[in-house]
């Protein structure tokens, strides 16, 4: 492993969690799917061609990956959609039984897989509590005892006795990650947390995570938020195609995802220089007339958002861009602004705060807002960094087809009285 | 957190056993409970449906097997039929629902780690609960009938222990296969309601003459229901064995069934969460 600790910024972090002792240890994991090209499904199938052997195409999802984990350590996994990261963390959670390699374990483990624990949609919040308690390995009647804290938690308490077919998927969410936090266990898998639910349960599970640092807690988590893994982890890998593409410094892992995003022809425009890493969000916000923090906008209200944002180095003539995507990931609209002033270099550790008030063309529905930081306006030195702002939502009484809503002066009439 | 050395352990994978008893039994006795309760959740009657419902099967067939065929003339036949029918019951209702259990708890299968063996003894158990009351319900009609108990009653638990062990082992059988072939569902169900008239359920084995007796003494479950009806109704019944086949083929059987539902179960057990 190539551990860039020069280029950390916390490299007396990254070397103290290297002495503690080994709980995740992986050494050479294979893992092959035989994905069936004609499935046989019945026994009819299999008696009608009884010589017939189904045809498979074997899938590697994982060819020989390494890697040690240390107690305490908050440990990052990245990777393009299907590059096997999510078969590691099942196959880790004893989930998938791998097909070669050794892996250990020490402690007693969590897991939070596919955006949830194991619930049974027709038991009540209680029951799916206790039952998942126990499945982490917490005794019953300690399960029963943590019914409140979990529910807290979530802050579900008065849908204790609802069965979860009748939940949100965000309670559901919520339930699930209490359900987590609360099993007290040595090492959480926690597969893609961030991806769903609300700000302020964003936020939440960002507390979490920095109180189960501080408590030693040793963290795996697999997502695609890179600001995530620049935030909390201490050390991350990258996963590619099945192999072990690079592991060490959080940063250098997310700018090699980006690397690998945008080299392969990604929906994101490809930008000719070098993508780096360099801001962090101090706060993203929509406020309200008054000026208070808001989570939804009105449908027509205008728009206040404000965002502070940290200089992690030092950035020749920035250049702030913001996209506004739908539910869908599609860009509806977006804006770009320079820093004010002309500033020539924003030096490391100062902050810049971008606000205004928007036009809010919107129609009813969820919005993301994300940031693009770019260097120098002559683009010859592009840095390349999305951050994801916030999301919210949209609501009103005037739904329409797309995203927006134009003023159109159009009208319709028969055309033979308008030629006359 | 130095001070324990935190020991690395071994991670293979999913498998049918493993991960400490105690939490293999509370899982057990957890997912059953559960799974009970569900059983009975909104109806008016509630655990009472336990009860009532093999009674009512119980005086349709009477009702109808004591007018259409001659089997009033078998000793105390009633007694026997609501006997066979709970013990019978337990079996057919544990193996039906066990068919597609994996798949029902998919959920836990698809996100959790834990022995896979769960499942299926899940699924007897909470059966269990509802043959406990029903059998406590068959002793009150036994009693009432006019049958005084005997030392043999105290063998009930052996016969008790042998047919949760079949169960278990036709349903570990059958929830392993499910998930890959979806037919083994539809054909239980017509398996199970054969079986229901190849066991002497309705009838005592004494009754049937010729290749159909032979057949029917094959039966594993025959055995248990036929030693039944003579150690706790009619010590009197008589037990066939004669020719030697009709001892060694149920045994052998039994034995048989057992061994290949622990072996494939074992077999499936570490893949089964890739078949969902």
């Amino acid at each position: 492993m190539s551990t860039d600790q020069a280029s950390k910024t916390e490299p007396v972090a990254g070397a103290r969690i290297l002495e503690q002792p080994v709980v995740i240890s992986a050494r050479e994991v294979f893992k092959t799917f035989r994905v069936p090209e004609r499935r046989i499904d019945s026994l009819k199938e299999r008696a009608t061609h009884p010589m017939a052997r189904p045809r498979y195409r074997e899938l590697n999802a994982l060819r020989g990956v390494s890697f040690e984990v240390h107690e305490g350590e908050f440990f990052g996994i990245v990777g393009r959609n299907g590059s096997g990261k999510s078969t590691l963390l099942k196959i880790m959670a004893s989930i998938y039984r791998a097909d070669g390699g050794r892996i250990q374990m020490a402690g007693r483990l969590a897991p939070f897989i596919e955006l949830g624990v194991g619930f049974n949609p027709e038991l009540t919040a209680r029951e799916n509590v206790v039952l998942n308690g126990v499945l982490m390995g917490l005794g019953r009647r300690e399960a029963q005892r943590r019914i409140d804290a979990v529910l807290d938690f979530a802050e579900l308490r008065e849908f204790v006795d609802l069965k979860l077919k009748n939940y949100s998927s965000g309670m559901m969410v919520r339930l699930a990650f209490a359900v987590m936090v609360e099993a007290d266990a040595d090492i959480m898998l926690i597969d893609e947390v961030l991806a769903v639910g609300d700000a302020s349960f964003a936020q939440k599970c960002t507390d979490i995570f920095r109180a189960k640092r501080r408590a030693g807690k040793t963290i795996v988590l697999v997502t695609h938020d890179m600001a995530t893994v620049q935030a909390f982890c201490d050390r991350a890998m990258l996963i590619h195609d099945g192999t072990l593409s690079y592991l060490g410094d959080p940063e250098e892992t997310a700018l090699r995802y980006y690397r690998l995003n945008f080299g392969h022809g990604g929906t994101e425009p490809a930008p000719g220089g070098v993508p780096d890493v360099n801001v962090r969000i101090i706060d993203a916000r929509l406020e309200s007339e008054t000026g208070a923090r808001i989570e939804n906008v009105e449908q027509g209200d205008p728009i206040h958002l404000t965002v502070i944002l940290e200089a992690r180095r030092d950035l020749v003539s920035p250049v702030f861009g913001f996209h506004f995507q739908d539910a869908d990931g599609v860009r509806v609209f977006g804006f770009n602004r320079p820093l004010s002033d002309d500033v020539e270099v924003l030096r490391a550790g100062q902050r810049v705060r971008i606000s205004g008030k928007i036009e809010n063309p919107l129609l009813p529905g969820r919005y993301f807002v994300s940031c693009w930081i770019s260097r120098n306006r002559t683009q010859g030195d592009l840095a390349l960094h999305i951050l994801r702002l916030l999301d919210f939502v949209v609501y009103g009484t005037r739904p329409g087809p797309g995203s927006i809503s134009v003023q159109a002066d159009v009208e319709a009439v028969l055309e033979s009285e308008e030629a006359s | 957190m130095n001070g324990e050395a935190l020991e690395l352990r071994e991670v293979r994978g999913p498998s049918a056993l493993g991960g400490g008893w105690r939490r293999s039994l509370e899982l057990l006795y957890l997912i059953a409970s559960t799974e009970f309760k569900r059983t009975y959740f909104g109806t008016v009657l509630g655990y009472l449906w336990s009860l009532v419902r093999p009674l009512l099967l119980f005086a349709v067939l009477l009702v109808v097997f004591t007018h259409l065929t001659r089997l009033s003339t078998v000793p105390d036949y009633p007694v026997m039929l609501l006997m066979n029918i709970v013990l019978f019951g337990f079996f057919q209702e544990a193996t039906s629902v066990a068919v597609g259990s994996v798949v029902n708890q998919e959920s836990i299968v698809r996100k959790t780690q834990f022995p896979r063996l769960v499942i299926p003894l899940a699924v007897v158990l909470t059966s269990c609960f509802n043959l406990g009351p029903n059998l406590v319900v068959t002793f009150g009609f036994i009693l009432a009938w006019g049958i005084s108990p005997t030392w043999t009653w105290l063998l009930l638990p052996v016969l008790l222990a042998a047919l949760f062990v079949f169960t278990a082992a036709v349903s570990m059988l059958l929830s392993s296969l499910y998930p890959r072939y979806r037919d083994v569902g539809i054909i239980w169900t017509v398996v199970a309601t054969a079986l229901f008239y190849a066991t002497p359920v309705l009838y005592p084995l004494s009754r049937l003459h010729g290749a159909i007796a032979t057949l029917v003494a094959c039966n594993p479950l025959t055995p248990i229901l036929e030693l039944a009806r003579r150690w706790i109704i009619y010590p009197a019944a008589p037990i066939r064995t004669e020719p030697l086949l009709v001892v060694i083929v149920p045994i052998v059987l039994y034995v048989g069934i057992c061994v290949i539902g622990a072996w494939v179960f074992n077999r499936e057990a570490p893949r089964i969460a890739e078949e969902l």
